[in-house]
């Protein structure tokens, strides 16, 4: 079976203010996670803002340094200790999608341009070879090539430009897609579109996703794996199903205990006629 | 009873006029929690403000009125041209930022003192008001503090303790929990569900969180493109949707222990440039017909006490094996 | 929160040229309209022009204007109007070399230090605070007598450029370090982008406005600290530029002597070049401002 992903010890500790008042904010208390499967699978990561899901997410894309400890990801080591991964091997292997469609893009360029650079700088193609692998890329996400080409991102909407997010994140295709709330910033109605796409890549094209979200439903119809964090500490994890219907830890509890659902009401509420 | 009479809000722009809001008309009875739902772009934003009299250039209330049902102090009725002299007093706003919304430099305490107040005596003000946000579940130490020194849900329990105070009429509250993780959300709601069942005033809650709708009102407006698309009870909206738009936004949204497949809506809301005919949905409904395409739905009570604006109001749309509507 | 599809109206055009009516306005309009005619007939003029300006003693002296002497001789027995022609044109080819040179030192360095951070931006910190504390108008009265002795008064430029790139540099710097946080810079490294390409593609396009509006200011401070040594007296005042020629106005009295044209001229001259170079300045910053408001 290969590793999916498997941190051993990770922290990440940051130093707040001067030489003698400093304060110390652990992020990352010591994650230890072991996710290992045949197929590909979908893990969430699902917390509160401050709990650290960001800053492991940002630590396994290398975009911050653990203080210590390591990642593995798909049996090779990305972060921490004994990481010698040469960039383009790293890039071709984890891939991000961003929260917010409309910054990840640069105002300035056409965002064709992003899906071209990936295929021809980290999937190494070249001329009709790379154009192809950005048609079929978009193709997945359900998008034509003529619809996107020399338009900027000004003129999609926010679900469309997420989708040439993730198409752009599938050219090299990459072992693990890490997706930092997808899809928060989009109105509820098209959220599923884009959920439903992460199921559909996972089965068709054998795409594992790294899920980073605060809203436990979608983490919940997706997932396979579910990771609970609070202040930096995994507090819970395991299969999607059994965490979330059977929650073991208090703060599990208490958090699936809050969210406002359409199925029942925590006070009853009387009528009012007009 | 708050009566909106058609009204019509437009931008004026260099580039021509939209009208944020399209012609909703309204009776909000007293007493209840009533919300706000729709997309980004509905025009519940704007309908918020024009409630609340907030309306300056280049936004205006190009045509329609709105009834507050109360009288000001000189006996004349209250409408969206005199609102503006009972912010605070009659009607109050809680805003979705509180972070933006506190002055940043001064204490939390000084700006309850900055309130219009009938009571000159600043030092018997500042002690009612430690009174009462003791009932809100804040220290007496939190007047003393500076905004960035309160926690997110403080600080929002704050800007209610502001907005409720004086025990006002009609709360707005735009987004109230957004910002906030969904411990404290939950908290926050459950504190203005308290305060309106005291008080027995009327809130209006803005959400594109229907869960939050769910659970805390009584009724229910969803705004779709700028036009009201159903209004009526919430618990009924939620059981059995009239509005096709209402029952597929609803019915794409997963919960926890439901292994059901979920869909969202295909498509986007039209744009509000130019000219719209027809009903403002057609375009991404199942249900649409060419009468759909051509001719607007008029907002009508096709159930006692539930608006809709749509031809097929109440028809049954059901998905597929393959999650297509029809 | 989600983008308002209806605040933000969706033309469904990009940064297309012909989207350019954003940057008229008046004031762009008046500047650039003055800056052209000086700038173009300064350039263009002195091709139909055969007597050397500054040469002394080519006519008779403190003539009135005429049809031959447009603005009347000087008291040096120069043409007063062909020698504020090639002042203008001196004046302005100083300033565009300055400006030039200033801009193109401060971006590289700006956006490099910002962007790379680390020990490479606190060494390259270090070098631009220390030119930002050196005052230019002192250095350039003690490197009065270089100056006067150098062969050509772009020496003047030189020095200029040598003080002046750290200011812009300092704030191209701060700007590239907002952008280093935005997310298309990291969509940019997991496109496979190094730091050049970053620089050049991602981070230019958002300085670049910054970059146009400082250019014309540097122009006009570049042309005004010219003129204010040369009227003092500390430049080449042989070489015709709008200092030199007050300066020569100055010295042989021209108010007094009743030759009004040879002082006002230039003085007019100036103010009209500067609120030019002002409005350009100002009407690209005001067409920016507006810009930015819009997606």
């Amino acid at each position: 079976m290969a590793v999916i992903l498997r941190t051993e010890g990770l922290n990440k500790v940051y130093r707040l203010g001067s030489f003698t008042r400093n304060r110390k904010i652990q992020a990352l208390n010591d994650i230890n996670l072991n996710i290992e499967s045949d197929q590909p699978v979908i893990i969430s990561v699902v917390g509160e803002s401050g709990s650290g899901k960001t800053t492991l997410a940002k630590t396994l894309l290398r975009l911050i340094e653990p203080t210590s400890g390591s990642a593995t990801v798909y049996d090779k080591v990305v972060a921490g200790k004994g990481e010698k991964l040469p960039k383009r091997e790293f890039l071709a292997s984890i891939q991000p999608i961003f929260q917010n469609p409309f910054e990840a893009f640069s105002r300035y360029r056409p965002v064709d341009a992003y899906l071209h650079e990936t295929a021809t700088r980290v999937a190494g193609l070249q001329g009709n070879a790379a154009i192809d692998a950005v048609e079929q890329s978009l193709a997945s996400v359900g998008l034509e090539y003529a619809d996107v080409r020399g338009k900027y991102s000004n003129q999609f909407s926010g679900g469309e430009l997420q989708r040439v997010s993730i198409a752009r994140a599938l050219i090299p295709n990459p072992n693990l897609i890490i997706a930092d709330e997808p899809v928060s910033m989009i109105d509820a109605s098209r959220r599923m579109i884009i959920i439903n796409l992460f199921l559909k890549l996972k089965l068709e094209a054998k795409r594992s996703f790294l899920y980073i979200t605060h809203d436990l439903a979608t983490a919940y119809y997706i997932s396979d794996f579910v990771a609970v964090m609070n202040k930096g500490v995994i507090v819970e994890f395991g299969p999607a199903r059994e965490v979330m219907t059977h929650p073991q830890h208090d703060y599990t509890k208490l958090l699936l205990d809050s969210i406002p659902t359409t199925r029942q009401r925590w006070r009853p509420r009387s009528s009012v006629a007009i | 009873m708050i009566r909106l009479n058609n009204v019509v809000v437009t931008y004026r722009t260099s580039r021509g006029s939209i009208n944020a809001v399209d012609g909703v008309s309204l009776e909000i009875p007293d007493g209840c929690v009533v919300g706000i739902a729709g997309e980004s772009g509905c025009g519940k934003s704007t309908l918020m403000k024009l409630i609340y009299g907030d309306v300056t250039s280049p936004m205006s209330l190009s045509s329609g009125s709105i009834d507050y049902g109360f009288e000001n102090d000189k006996g004349a009725p209250i409408t969206s041209a005199n609102i503006r002299e009972q912010w605070f007093k009659r009607i109050s706003y809680i805003p979705q930022s509180s972070m933006n919304s506190l002055n940043p430099v001064a204490r939390v305490g000084t700006q309850f003192i900055d309130f219009p107040g009938s009571d000159p005596d600043k030092k018997r003000v500042m002690e009612k008001v430690r009174g009462y946000i003791g009932k809100l579940g804040l220290p007496p130490e939190t007047l003393d503090a500076y905004p960035h020194q309160l926690s997110g849900g403080m600080r929002q329990r704050v800007m209610i303790a502001l907005a409720t105070f004086f025990q006002p009429e009609l709360i707005l509250a735009d987004e109230p929990t957004t910002a906030l993780d969904v411990v404290v959300q939950k908290e926050i709601l459950l504190l203005l569900m308290d305060l309106q069942e005291q008080m027995k005033n009327t809130i209006l809650i803005v959400s594109h969180d229907m869960g939050v709708h769910y659970q805390t009102t009584q009724r229910m407006l969803i705004m779709y493109a700028a036009k009201a698309a159903e209004y009526g009870d919430s618990e009924k909206i939620f059981r059995d949707p009239l509005h096709p738009y209402t029952r597929m936004l609803i019915s794409s949204l997963p919960a926890i222990g439901d292994d059901r497949a979920r869909q969202g809506i295909s498509g986007t809301p039209p744009s509000l440039w130019g000219q719209l005919t027809g009903c403002r949905f057609a375009a991404r409904c199942p249900l649409a017909t060419d009468k759909c395409r051509a001719e607007e739905p008029a907002f009508i009570e096709h159930r006692p006490g539930q608006f809709a604006a749509c031809h097929y109001a109440g028809t049954e749309i059901t998905q597929t094996g393959d999650g297509q509507w029809q | 929160m989600t983008q308002d599809a209806m605040a933000l109206p969706t033309t469904r055009s990009g940064l297309r040229w012909r989207e350019l009516y954003w940057l008229v306005n008046l004031r762009l309009a008046i500047g650039l309209t003055i800056v052209l005619i000086l700038a173009v007939g300064s350039l263009v003029l002195p091709l139909f022009n055969t007597v050397d300006p500054s040469v002394q003693a080519s006519y008779w002296k403190n003539l009135p204007p005429s049809f031959k002497h447009l603005l009347g001789t000087n008291a040096l027995g120069q043409d007063t109007f062909w020698y504020l022609v090639y002042s203008v044109r001196n004046s302005l080819v100083l300033g565009f070399v300055v400006a030039i040179g200033v801009t193109v030192i401060s971006t590289i360095v700006g956006l490099s230090a910002g962007y790379i951070g680390g020990s490479f931006e606190r060494v390259v910190m270090l070098v631009v605070d220390t030119f930002i504390t050196i005052p230019l108008l002192p250095i350039l009265i003690i490197l009065g007598a270089v100056i006067r002795g150098s062969s050509t008064f772009l020496t003047v430029g030189l020095v200029i450029i040598i003080f002046g790139w750290a200011w812009g540099a300092r704030t191209v710097r701060s700007m590239a370090l907002t952008l280093r946080e935005r997310e298309f810079i990291n969509m940019a490294r997991f496109s496979g982008a190094n730091t050049l390409q970053i620089l050049v593609s991602e981070i230019f396009p958002y300085v670049s406005a910054f970059l146009l509006v400082g250019f014309i200011n540097t122009v006009l401070f570049a042309i005004n600290t010219e003129a204010t040594l040369a009227v003092i007296g500390l430049s080449k005042v042989e070489v015709p530029t709008l200092g030199s020629i007050i300066f020569w106005a100055l010295s042989y009295n021209a108010m007094f002597t009743g030759n009004y044209i040879w002082i006002v001229a230039p003085i007019v001259t100036t103010v009209v070049l500067f609120l030019g170079l002002f409005l350009t300045s100002t009407g690209f910053n005001a067409a920016f401002a507006t810009k930015r408001g819009v997606a």
